[in-house]
């Protein structure tokens, strides 16, 4: 789950992560009455989506004065924003925060990201902030820092001053700064159980001091429900609504551009059954598992969520029946097909427990649209004819 | 032979007596292994699916002589349940709970191997030796007795993989779901040699999927190590980037972890790589040179 900048930063300030000041707003109205309290003399006001590269796309501008405040609030607010992390639609921005304008004097970067090799947090440093990391790792990966830090031993004194004479800072008081200020983000990164933070650019102002100018953070969807505070700033209007429709019902969507839509138990068969489609010439329309235990609801939800989808010509549903048995699967998609009006041909191919049985079931059922598949590989062939109208 | 676990490997279940355990350990009961008992907290002394139950992981360790635990606490406790099974001189913890935080993943797999007793999971369908043993939530009655070794990620396509061999008339030796999370206990790079050295292993089912590194890791080892024959699929070459494919680990992140990139890694490494797991029989028959 993600955040928006503005929780982000509530956090930071929670721990006594530097920050500018900043409020936010959800109409033009508020947002001048945020500058009003700041004070000024400068502002900036951002677009708050979840996504990066908005001060490239236009979401980020500063402001000299209350009017400006005013023009550049109703300029964003309401605007449709276009990153290289959103889809190509873009997304509506509906809050904006805006914020005191800070004396930098440099940018750095800084990140806190599980290591999958390590099994550890890694900090991540580098003085080439406001860029593109991935394009510094790419181009010039001797300018990034890395740090791991054990959970074990915590955030330790070395930890700090690997980070600070990585990062070139000799001055004593500066060197001071920036280790407190990566302690303390260490430490809400485990106490929240964040599964990444970034702040890019971290600026050091001209006094020495260093300050998060932007905020992101992620957290790890399995610690929600010990993280209730986090957990309360979850933003469904940033989010697919098809995928937040799905996980009510224990599924797990993701819509792709194909016309096959997918129906099948586990991540990895589901994710199978799209490279199946593709390599036969099909295009694959969603990943969509049904967990273990699909039974007749399930199966219905998930109809009728695939065939939302109006590119949709044909169904491919792909169960390997394990603990639950294939004819008892077999019945519950010959319900699931009377609860939902489905209206292009659906594929079925069950293996495993009673399998034969569940085949008997579905051919006698005499049901039109529906194909059965042998196995996998027939299945998918089926299933890519019949989007082809064959 | 095979690998970690056969006929007389003693297993105990930590979350005994919940609706999860309860039934597992019934399939496994049946299937022929070994359950000597089972933990739940204040429920010690009392009897279930005709075994003992014990306050704690200590205690039954001591009275029934148990190797392995088979965990299906909810998630919030799993990290807890393995550090206990740890220290109770457990050597294998099979983890089944799906949802684990991370962080008590990190925490809970240091603390194991602290202190010597290795992991399998957490998500993930177990560890099963054909016609012996079986510790997990897989089928039973589809793995027939062979020669082929599997690892997976994937709990279904570990079935797929599983049917297809045997189908081709060939069989299973081990089969092992090491499961698809941020952070894993036993991945390919600790189970390719224990398949090598496995006489009765003679070819090798390698399902891996986007994210991570863990299969790039086992492409430089086979190179140097494996002489068995590899065969292996990786799913999710048609996954977008930037998005969780249901496994909590399964996601390309910027350029990396792409199903690519890993294929050609397996390819380079020798293993034969095959493009859908529809072909994972017919590329075992190939490799055993039938």
């Amino acid at each position: 789950m993600n955040v928006h900048e503005y929780q982000a930063k509530q956090i930071f300030a929670k721990y006594g992560v530097p920050t500018p000041k900043g409020i936010m707003a959800e109409s033009v109205d508020a947002a001048v009455e945020a500058a009003k309290e700041l004070g000024g003399p400068i502002w900036v006001v951002k677009a708050q989506i979840h996504a990066g590269g908005r001060g490239l796309g236009g979401g980020v501008k500063l402001a000299k004065s209350l009017e400006e405040v005013r023009e550049l609030s109703d300029e964003i607010l309401g605007m449709t924003l276009v990153t290289h992390q959103t889809t190509a639609e873009g997304k509506l921005v509906q809050k904006l925060y805006i914020e005191d304008g800070a004396d930098i004097k440099d940018e750095f970067y800084l990140s806190v990201v599980l290591d999958r090799k390590l099994e550890m947090p890694l900090i991540m440093a580098s003085t080439e902030g406001g860029m593109n990391i991935e394009d510094v790792a790419e181009n010039t990966p001797e300018k990034i820092i890395t740090v791991p830090v054990d959970p074990a031993t915590g955030f330790q004194g070395f930890h700090g001053r690997e980070l600070a004479f990585g990062l070139g800072i000799s001055d004593k008081n500066e060197q001071k700064n920036i280790i407190s200020f990566a302690q303390k983000l260490f430490k809400l990164y485990m106490e929240n159980d964040a599964e990444m933070i970034e702040i890019n650019p971290l600026v050091r102002t001209g006094s020495g001091e260093f300050l998060a100018l932007d905020g992101k953070m992620g957290f790890d969807n399995s610690a929600l429900g010990r993280q209730p505070e986090i957990a309360a700033m979850r933003d469904l209007s940033e989010e697919d609504a098809d995928e937040v429709e799905a996980a009510k019902y224990g599924l797990s969507y993701v819509a792709l551009d194909g016309e096959i839509g997918c129906m099948v138990n586990g991540a990895g068969l589901a994710m199978g059954t799209m490279d199946t489609i593709n390599h036969m010439g099909g295009t694959p329309a969603n990943f969509l598992d049904v967990g273990g235990s699909a039974n007749a609801e399930t199966v219905a939800k998930g109809f009728e969520i695939i065939l939302k989808n109006p590119n949709v010509k044909a169904i491919f549903v792909n169960i390997f029946g394990g603990i639950v048995r294939c004819d008892r699967i077999a019945n519950g998609i010959i319900e699931a097909t009377k609860l939902t009006d489905v209206n292009v041909p659906v594929i079925v191919r069950l293996d495993g427990t009673n399998a034969p049985e569940a085949s008997e079931i579905l051919k006698n059922a005499n049901i039109a649209n529906l194909i059965v598949g042998d196995d996998l590989g027939d299945g998918a062939a089926k299933a890519v004819a019949a989007a082809k109208g064959n | 032979m095979s690998i970690l676990i056969n006929k007389d490997t003693k297993v105990i279940v930590q979350g005994f007596t919940g609706k999860e355990g309860t039934f597992h350990a019934e399939q496994c009961l049946a299937y022929g292994t070994k359950i000597v008992g089972g933990v739940t907290p204040n429920k010690g002394g009392q009897e279930h699916l005709g075994q003992p139950v014990f306050n704690t992981v200590k205690d039954a360790v001591k009275t029934t002589g148990a190797t392995v635990s088979m965990i299906f606490v909810p998630p919030a406790f799993v990290g807890d349940a393995v550090m206990e099974a740890a220290e109770a001189g457990i050597e294998l913890a099979v983890i089944i709970t799906e949802g684990a935080p991370v962080k008590d993943m990190q925490m809970a797999k240091a603390h194991a191997t602290k202190h010597g007793m290795k992991t399998l999971g957490p998500n993930c369908p177990g560890i099963i030796t054909a016609e012996e043993c079986k510790i997990g939530i897989m089928p039973g009655m589809i793995f027939k007795k062979g020669k082929v070794g599997l690892i997976s990620k994937s709990g279904t396509l570990t079935y797929e993989g599983t049917n297809q061999v045997c189908n081709e008339g060939y069989g299973i030796s081990t089969a092992v779901g090491i499961g698809g999370d941020p952070i894993i206990g036993l991945s390919y790079l600790q189970l390719l040699p224990m398949f090598e050295a496995d006489p009765e292993t003679e070819c090798i089912v390698m399902i891996g999927e986007i994210g991570g590194d863990l299969e790039i890791q086992a492409a430089a080892y086979i190179k140097e190590h494996i002489t068995k024959p590899v065969v292996a699929f990786i799913a999710g070459q048609t996954a977008p980037k930037g998005k969780t494919m249901g496994h909590a680990g399964a996601i390309v992140s910027g350029s990396a972890g792409t199903a690519a990139e890993k294929m050609a890694a397996l390819e380079a490494a020798g293993a034969t790589v095959v493009v859908s797991p529809a072909e994972i029989g017919k590329a075992v028959t190939k490799a055993l040179g039938k």
